[in-house]
């Protein structure tokens, strides 16, 4: 890292937490990075002339004696074309064995766009996913994370649904990500032969958590520089953001913040926010970002902070759940939600679309009833039992993940599946579609 | 007043700065703070000893301490005057339009108003009358409605009109009229004035508890649970479930003059959409597009969070600016829960003794004054105007035991509750209907205003239909406990009507073109034909028939929710309805 040679030196750390440190040095200025003893550290707080610097790796093994110098600059990162095919770290240094990134120097966490400059989205990011495409269609622009127990496999989805969705560029960015994983991604990366099109930044769980704060902000202001200067399709993959809260709660707490729910620190919907907001649709001939996330669940609550904010924020989540009957891992069309969809469907997609997929999903809610009863140990009526066999056809043919089909093709498999259980009362649709498309 | 004091940056942690004023101050006085070339504009939120606490709408990278700080002795304000109408505005009323680039930028600000428009005035008042605070002194044309130019809000004390222009165009900042006041002096009044936006504007003679019903076209409010004219309401809900597009449903439809939105803190791509369709969309009662009468203030979740606190306040003083000229205005907020969450996350930074879930002690009172704000008024020329609040609140986990919930349980007269499992299987909106009210069922007042208008069965429907609906789910427990051989007849029976309610008169596809707005006139039809259909005596001989033909009753009515009002095809609907039960009903005969 360049040292400014007249940049401010100090010597005494009067105070040392272990994510913090404090001295005086008056005339710092907030959020200026510091190098404390060999680390890199930021100003989060000043009262008077003193001053106090988070650590982003950690203050272990650190001597009040170390050396501080503060930097006058900001948290910033070498922006151009040259990122792409890199692999790169917390601090945007190689983890690929390749010389350092140059370029122009941009600082990062810059302010949001206006929102009358920008544009409603209105373009489908088609998967061949049917449990994404019909029912949950994603949209450039969009900002959606998988909600997943750290059992599924949401990276393999994730990777797939990213190869799949024709982005002009493909940013990775991991937050503390098992080394398999992040091996994983580079492999399925090369294998695609898709390399030049994608950047990654990535913090592992060898690395200092504190450290991923970084990570989000790397990836989306590499985003914005593809997306906004060169008017591309930016997808940015952001994985586990429930590892990126934690880090959060971490700061907040040796902050001696007053946690709010599930010690996660008050400002954790803005926190979120901040990064989900950096998607966003320019006017036409412009660029796209889209926000593809994970965030890992404790047991299938989502009640807890972490994806109750998220949900908040995000315009819906991709829920993955295993389902008993059958097996399969699905997109679970209850808890899954894309709220862009209506922009899309029925228009850039086939008309009968809309309807037909809420009907499904209605249905499903009546087989669900259904197998609850028959757990209780009641008669099913006839109805029932078309319904749970309805459900079983539905999970296996549109719901898992392991299926992949063109759109038009899954809306004609549905309303097969639909006729072979249902009467045409019974699915209740507008007629003139009935007429159209129920088939014989 | 003073303008003097001046200041000096001590402390900084986020965007709350401790500062050393150089003289007096003010509790919520605004200050700006010299950063690297821009302002940062920053509220005095406490003031301990010799320590100003000041929360910066901005963020503070890059300041440090010692940095130099200027009170301007005056509150938040709102600029208020004509040309708003269609209006983008952030939290702090800042004019989005007018910024340059992509990216919002630090310290920026933009006048709220295009200052230099010109408007075609007609005077209302003539010389030496005499006039007070909220008096109208002239109107203009503004998008089509009368805007009425008073006498500034903040004037005190009687006055005498000394002159006023004769009828003709004029630019905002022109004076339309000279005022003398008790000692003599004379004051100028152009089209412009300003207000503190945290204060309540009073200048009207009275209020009085609403009496009007606000048509809105979505049947579970106009049938159903009734909304009116300066009435208060909230709409809390786990995410996902409708909030968003139950607001911009009433945003569109609500039979008001004015509509405000206020996106406190939720996403951008929401605004948009706004931005993008209104000027599109008609407003189906004026023949304009709905931009038209539309005023969104865009304090989105990415936008500074101390901003997002003011934003909410912005839209009530504008709301209040309106009902002032006699016209029926409806607030919409969207996310009050995102405004809360703004003052907890102050007054954590205060390190303010906190409430439950650290939420600062006094917000139950923070949220009951703003909603009092609302209301129906008679202004001091006899005239009257509405404001009619509506929010949503965002409540963590989707349990609605949580502070903001609660408090605002207490403050709204009607409850709106979003049902997940609702939401989970479509039914769409996903209003639970048995635990949601609207008080003003209960107005006498209401009934008899709703007897010269739609008729006088329309409160008695309401309830029948929740009656019924209570004995549905009743049904649905004993069919649960006891499964489908273990209940009566009857109350396959009570299940099915309640169905039956639910499909054709409860849900409404919001993006289908027709079924999103239903009119009083269509509304009234469909709740009496669905009402005929529960009354008729239908002997079963078995539970298994009842699905089939419910099934078919409702595939016929929601068939004709989907159709052109009174089109051959609603109407060929309503034979084949007709057919249905009279077929039923021979059945039973023979
Ligand atoms: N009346 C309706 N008709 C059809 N679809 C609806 C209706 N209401 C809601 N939806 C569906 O539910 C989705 C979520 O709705 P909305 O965005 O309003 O939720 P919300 O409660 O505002 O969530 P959040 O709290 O996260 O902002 C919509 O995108 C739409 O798909
Ligand atoms: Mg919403």
């Amino acid at each position: 890292m360049e040292i400014n040679p007249f940049a401010k030196r100090y010597h005494h750390l009067r105070d040392i937490t272990r994510a913090t440190c404090t001295l005086d040095a008056p005339g710092a200025h907030n959020e200026e990075l510091a190098i404390v003893g060999g680390r890199l550290a930021q100003v989060v707080r000043v009262k008077g002339q003193s001053v106090t610097l988070q650590i982003f790796s950690g203050t272990e093994g650190l001597s009040n004696d170390a050396e501080v110098l503060f930097l006058g600059r900001y948290p910033d990162m070498p922006i151009g074309d040259q990122l792409l095919g890199r692999f790169l770290n917390a601090y945007a240094e190689p983890l690929d064995g390749l010389p350092p990134v140059e370029g122009q120097r941009i600082s990062l966490g810059g302010p949001s766009a206006n929102p009358v400059r920008r544009a409603q989205p209105f373009e489908p990011i088609l998967t061949g996913l049917p449990g994404i495409d019909l029912n949950n269609t994603l949209v450039g622009g969009q900002k959606i994370p998988f909600f997943a127990d750290p059992d599924q496999p949401y990276n393999e989805v994730m990777a797939t649904v990213a190869l799949r969705a024709r982005a002009d560029k493909i940013i990775l960015g991991g937050m503390g990500l098992s080394y398999d994983d992040y091996l994983y991604y580079r492999d399925t990366f090369r294998q695609a032969g898709v390399l030049d099109r994608i950047v990654a930044f990535v913090n592992t769980t060898q690395d200092q958590p504190v450290e991923r704060l970084l990570i989000p902000e790397l990836a989306l202001a590499a985003a914005e520089h593809f997306a906004i200067t060169n008017n591309e399709k930016v997808l940015v993959l952001l994985t586990d953001m429930t590892l990126y809260a934690d880090a959060l709660s971490i700061v907040a707490n040796r902050m001696d913040q007053i946690p709010s729910k599930d010690s996660m620190p008050g400002s954790l919907y803005s926190d979120l926010a901040r990064i989900y907001e950096k998607s966003l649709q320019l006017p036409a001939g412009g660029g796209s970002i889209t926000i593809l996330a994970v965030t890992t669940l404790n047991q299938g609550d989502i009640t807890h902070a972490i994806p109750d904010n998220t949900g908040y924020i995000t315009e819906g989540q991709l829920f993955l759940r295993k389902d008993t009957d059958t097996g399969k891992i699905i997109i679970d069309p209850f808890r899954s939600l894309s709220r862009l969809k209506q922009l899309v469907i029925g228009k850039k997609t086939r008309e009968d679309h809309p309807q037909i997929m809420n009907t499904a999903i209605r249905l499903y809610a009546d087989a669900a009833e259904a197998r609850s009863k028959k757990e209780n140990g009641f008669d099913l009526t006839d109805y029932d039992v078309r319904a749970i066999r309805f459900a079983r056809d539905y999970t296996e043919q549109i719901l898992s993940i392991d299926v992949n089909l063109e759109m038009d093709a899954i809306l004609d498999r549905l309303w097969r599946i639909l006729a072979a259980h249902f009467t045409r009362e019974e699915v209740s649709v507008k007629e003139q579609l009935i007429r159209k498309y129920w088939p014989d | 007043m003073n303008t003097t004091t001046k200041g000096v940056v001590r402390g900084i942690t986020a965007n709350l700065l401790e500062i050393r004023p150089s003289g007096p101050v003010r509790q919520n006085e605004i200050c700006y703070v010299s950063s690297d070339g821009a302002s940062l504009m920053g509220e005095v939120i406490k003031i301990i000893g010799e320590t100003a606490y000041v929360q910066i709408f901005d963020t503070t990278r890059g300041l440090s301490e010692g940095a130099e700080v200027t009170f301007t002795g005056e509150r938040i304000e709102v600029t208020l005057g004509p040309g708003m109408l269609g209006k983008r505005y952030d939290g702090l009323q800042n004019d989005l339009e007018k910024f340059e680039g992509v990216f919002l930028q630090r310290g920026q600000q933009s006048a709220p108003l295009d200052d230099d428009s010109k408007w075609g005035f007609r005077p209302l008042a003539k010389a030496g009358d005499a006039v007070r605070a909220g008096d109208w002194l002239g109107e203009l044309s503004e998008n089509g409605l009368p805007h009425r130019v008073m006498v500034p809000f903040r004037w005190e004390g009687s006055f005498t009109v000394r002159d006023i222009v004769p009828e003709g165009t004029y630019g905002i900042h022109d004076t339309i009229a000279r005022l003398e006041d008790e000692q003599g002096v004379v004051r100028e009044v152009t089209m412009v004035q300003k207000w503190p936006a945290k204060q309540t504007l009073t200048v009207y003679r009275e209020k009085h508890r609403p009496h009007k019903l606000m048509e809105t076209g979505v049947r579970i409010f106009d049938t159903m649970y009734p909304m009116l004219e300066g009435g208060t309401g909230f709409i809390p809900g786990p995410f996902g479930c409708g909030k968003t597009v139950m607001q911009q449903a009433l945003a569109k439809q609500a039979d008001a003059d004015v509509v405000i939105v206020a996106a406190c803190g939720e996403r951008a791509n929401e605004v948009v959409e706004i931005f993008t369709e209104f000027p599109e969309l008609k407003d189906s009662r004026t023949g304009r597009p709905l931009i038209d009468r539309t005023i969104i203030i865009a304090n989105t979740s990415s936008m500074p969070v101390a901003a997002r606190e003011a934003s909410v306040y912005t839209a009530m003083s504008l709301a209040e600016f309106y009902r002032n000229m006699g016209l029926r205005v409806l607030l919409l907020a969207d996310s009050t829960s995102r405004w809360a969450q703004a003052l907890r996350e102050m007054a954590n930074r205060l390190e303010d003794l906190p409430g439950p879930d650290a939420f600062p002690m006094d917000l139950s009172a923070t949220i009951a004054q703003f909603y009092s704000r609302a209301g129906t008024v008679t202004l001091h020329n006899g005239q009257q105007g509405a404001v009619t609040f509506i929010g949503t609140v965002s409540p963590a986990g989707g349990n609605f035991k949580e502070p903001v919930t609660e408090s605002t349980r207490k403050a709204a007269r009607c409850f709106y509750a979003l049902n997940q499992r609702r939401a989970d299987s479509k039914r769409y909106p996903a209003v639970d209907p048995l635990e949601s009210y609207s008080k003003y069922l209960d107005y006498p007042e209401f009934a008899e205003s709703l007897a010269q208008s739609v008729g006088s069965d329309w409160i008695t429907n309401a309830k029948t239909l929740q009656n019924l609906l209570i004995r549905g789910k009743e049904a649905a427990d004993q069919i649960n406990i006891l499964g489908d051989d273990g209940v009566s007849l009857e109350n396959h029976i009570d299940f099915w009507r309640s169905e039956l309610i639910d499909f054709v008169l409860l849900q409404q596809d919001a993006f289908d073109e027709i079924d999103q707005l239903a009119p009083l006139e269509r509304q009234r039809r469909m709740s009496r034909l669905v009402l005929e259909i529960c009354q008729m005596p239908i002997p079963f001989e078995n539970y298994t028939e009842v699905r089939p033909y419910f099934s078919k009753v409702i595939n016929t009515l929601r068939q004709m929710n989907y159709s052109r009002w009174e089109s051959d095809e609603f109407n060929n609907y309503h034979q084949e309805l007709s057919r249905i039960l009279a077929e039923k009903a021979t059945e039973m005969a023979v």
